[in-house]
């Protein structure tokens, strides 16, 4: 049977064009249309039910008292407010956020009631140590000693090595987040020539087993215990330096300010060492967490500094 | 291809109402319905004992992330098992199909067995095949709303019931069922029972031989495993037909004598063999997609051939190469074949892969993982340190204590704080930090080492071998 013979029985719309084309009136299938109509009827209940329709600066907020959302917001100072709104996406999240905070808190309840060695002795609560600790550190501490807690040379002391500025027990590590620190240096341009700066230099390389010049160190050991530039005053007659101040410690092969392990030649490293003694430094800062951060969260990111990135001693 | 055919893209449904019939092939499929529906409807609610869990023999554990059959307990991270299974599945499948043509459809396939239990349930309130035929024609009166109606809320009623039992294999079975009709169960249970409640219903009780016809891949490529041995509902066209077609018994073509002198065949063209079909075909046209193998025509055609007093057999299960001989042997399963033997092989080597390697599953399950962010830290004293996180899952039904030890290199090396041996319990997981210190000689020649891990109760013992970071010259 050919093509040509059949009969165009379908409805035509009447329109002609061209003689002979002709606009064919395919009607949708019935479960089509149906589906249409109930899709503007669904659209129709969701405007009424929900917030929708933007008038001006304001918005048609739904059916009030049908699907409010109740959930506790904390403000900026600290202080929180039970909040009753519409339906709206920035309200369910907040309630499962406060969903969230309260299946924290007794984990966080357990860390604030126990003592260092107690939390750190618990392997369940180390784990949630080990995650709620590394949200904190990576939403408060990351920005100056990156996420894995190395630090950076010249900016701020790696938390994973086992040098402590200001001392590595769970005491110190917490004091030093509460109040935060402010470490300096004052410089030895004024004080010092150019040629004892550079002994005191070699003195300084010579003591971390550095390549240096023996016979310079020497002098500048002179220079390093004399009034004049009277450095173990702070960094202490045998230069291991003093955590009470946070001086560092010039006896071990730990650097933060001097980019010493980094300089390959031996002159770059003693021009390292010479610039901080030269221009001081002043930028050892840590700020005040106290304000910022609740006494628990800061017991938590203590235990975490201390046991997860490798404090101690 | 009809004119009607070609100008219409969809089949109007014409429902089928099958005939019951009585059989040897009948009485299989209501022996595997039986047994299915018992293993179905009353696994969830097997006891079992269990610690770390509800006890009940099967239960997949969503929450948790553990499948619990009898003894074994699946974990997430044991999901080639699952990969095995399917396998397994499939070539069991295609060793079925290549023997005995598509048994699977026939009697085992789900969708086979809930529309055979409510076209039975049909039968149960409706009565035989006239009956429901008159009941269709009929206006609707208080004797087919009646009649109708109950069959359909029976059939919704068992629809139900699978629901909840198929949601009970993923919660404790007494007391999702407690819940779901206190109304205080949880809204994903309810909205599973009632999707599944819907879709079997649909299926089974609406649908039927639909989705054989037009919505199930495996009807269609079955086809392809069929070879000229395999062995399919086959009708004996020659004998029954003979030389002048088949024809009803009528006067002067009663006997067997008088047709074969006539030249009739031994089909007396009664139609019971369409009757009885839930897929509706006519089995006398030959092998046909639509054809699930169930074997209800050969139960129909041996009722009546015994009745009219000729041989059994005018349909039964053959071959095409059999039944292509001038005088078709007696019908028997050829599995002497290049296919069938390939499947069953590879049936037998995956199925004995997955028996050993659950057979010799460990209890417990170690992973180390490096902490990279830094890579290694350089100490006060010029020594090297790494660190890394141990994670060990304790599968046992029972806690138990592992204890953390290094091979390689220097046990002092090794700093696990508070957790050389540590108290898992059942079925949980725990992460401890690591450290491990090396003099800045020793980094320099030690590459990796192994973490050691000893089950206390078992004195099992796990190795995992793991990297050590330091400067090197090349660096």
């Amino acid at each position: 049977m050919s093509q040509d013979n059949k009969k165009v029985t379908v409805e035509t719309t009447g329109h002609v064009w061209d003689d002979d084309l002709q606009e064919l009136n395919n009607p949708l299938p019935r479960w089509w249309i149906w589906g249409f109509y109930i899709t503007f009827t669904f659209a129709l209940v969701y405007w009424l039910f929900y917030p929708a329709w933007p008038i001006g600066h304001t918005y048609t907020k739904g059916v009030s008292g049908l699907n409010n959302v109740t959930y506790v917001a904390t403000k900026v100072d600290g202080t929180q407010e039970t909040k009753t709104t519409h339906w709206n996406m920035r309200s369910k999240l907040m309630v499962e956020m406060n969903e969230l905070k309260a299946e924290q808190k007794p984990f966080f309840d357990k860390v604030a009631s126990k003592s260092f060695e107690d939390v750190s002795k618990d392997p369940e609560l180390m784990q949630f140590v080990n995650s709620a600790g590394k949200t904190l550190f990576s939403d408060n501490c990351a920005p100056c000693h990156q996420a894995g807690g190395q630090g950076k040379i010249k900016f701020a002391p790696n938390l994973t090595d086992d040098h402590w500025q200001y001392g590595g027990t769970y005491e110190n590590i917490e004091t030093t987040i509460i109040a935060g620190r402010n470490g300096m240096m004052p410089a030895f341009k004024a004080i010092l020539s150019d040629a004892e700066l550079t002994q005191v230099s070699q003195y300084v390389l010579s003591l971390s087993g550095e390549p240096h010049n023996a016979a310079a160190a020497k002098l500048g050991d002179a220079i390093f215990h004399g009034d004049k530039a009277g450095c173990y005053a702070c960094h202490g007659a045998d230069a291991k330096g003093n955590i009470a101040m946070g001086s560092a410690n010039l006896t071990d092969k730990i650097w933060l300010w001097p980019d010493v392990i980094g300089a390959k030649t031996p002159e770059a490293k003693l021009t390292e060492v010479k610039t901080l003694i030269y221009g001081g430094m002043n930028k050892g800062v840590m700020p005040v967490w106290s304000t910022r951060l609740k006494p628990e969260q800061i017991k938590l990111l203590t235990v975490y500094v201390h046991d997860s990135l490798g404090g101690g001693k | 291809m009809s004119d009607q055919a070609e100008n219409s893209l969809y089949q109007k449904h014409i429902p089928i109402v099958t005939r019951s019939v009585k059989g040897q092939f009948r009485t299989f499929k209501t022996a595997v319905m039986l047994l299915a529906y018992s293993v179905y409807f009353l696994l969830p609610w097997m006891p079992w004992q269990r610690v770390s869990a509800a006890s009940q023999a099967i239960l997949f554990d969503l929450t948790s992330r553990r499948f619990f059959i009898f003894d074994l307990i699946v974990y997430p991270q044991d999901i080639f098992w699952l990969a095995m299974l399917l396998f397994i599945a499939a070539a069991l499948l295609f060793f079925v199909t290549g023997l005995v043509g598509r048994a699977w459809c026939g009697y085992f396939c789900f969708q086979t067995l809930w529309s055979d239990l409510f076209i039975q349930i049909e039968h149960l309130i409706q009565g035989e095949r006239p009956a429901r035929l008159r009941l269709q024609k009929q206006a609707w009166n208080l004797e087919k709303v009646f009649k109708i109606g109950l069959s359909h809320a029976l059939m919704i009623l068992v629809s139900f019931w699978t629901a909840v039992t198929f949601a009970c294999y993923f919660s404790y079975a007494p007391t999702f069922v407690l819940d779901f009709f206190n109304g205080t169960g949880v809204s994903g249970g309810y909205f599973a029972v009632l999707v599944l409640t819907v879709l079997t219903y649909m299926a089974g009780g609406v649908a039927r031989e639909q989705i054989c016809l037009y919505a199930c891949p495996y009807a269609r490529f079955q086809g392809v495993m069929y070879e000229a041995d395999t062995l399919a509902v086959t009708y004996d066209a020659k004998r029954g037909e003979g030389l002048k077609g088949r024809t009803i018994p009528i006067q002067g073509l009663k006997t067997h004598e008088e047709r074969t002198a006539a030249g009739h065949g031994d089909c007396i063209d009664c139609g019971f063999c369409v009757q009885v079909c839930p897929t509706g075909i006519d089995i006398r046209n030959g092998l046909q997609y639509q054809c699930i193998s169930c074997g209800l025509c050969i139960d129909a055609c041996d009722n009546i051939m015994d009745s009219v007093g000729y041989p059994r057999g005018l349909i039964r299960f053959d071959s095409e190469r059999n039944m292509a001989r001038e005088t078709p042997q007696a019908p028997k399963v050829m599995w002497k074949r290049f296919k069938v033997l390939g499947y069953a092989s590879a049936l037998l080597l995956m199925t004995s892969v997955l028996f050993y390697n659950i057979g010799t599953r460990s209890d417990t399950e170690v992973n180390v993982q490096q902490v990279r962010q830094p890579l290694y830290v350089m100490l006060s004293d010029g020594s090297f340190r790494n660190r890394y996180l141990i994670h060990i899952v304790n599968k046992a039904e029972s806690d138990e204590i592992y204890a953390i030890d290094v091979e390689g290199i220097s046990p002092r090396s090794l700093d696990m704080r508070f957790f050389k041996a540590v108290s898992i319990k059942a079925g949980k997981g725990l992460n401890m930090n690591a450290v491990v210190n090396l003099s800045a000689e020793d980094a320099s020649k030690i590459d990796t080492f192994n973490f050691v891990i000893t089950r206390a109760s078992t004195k099992e013992v796990m190795k995992v071998k793991t990297n050590f970071n330091s400067p090197r010259e090349h660096d």
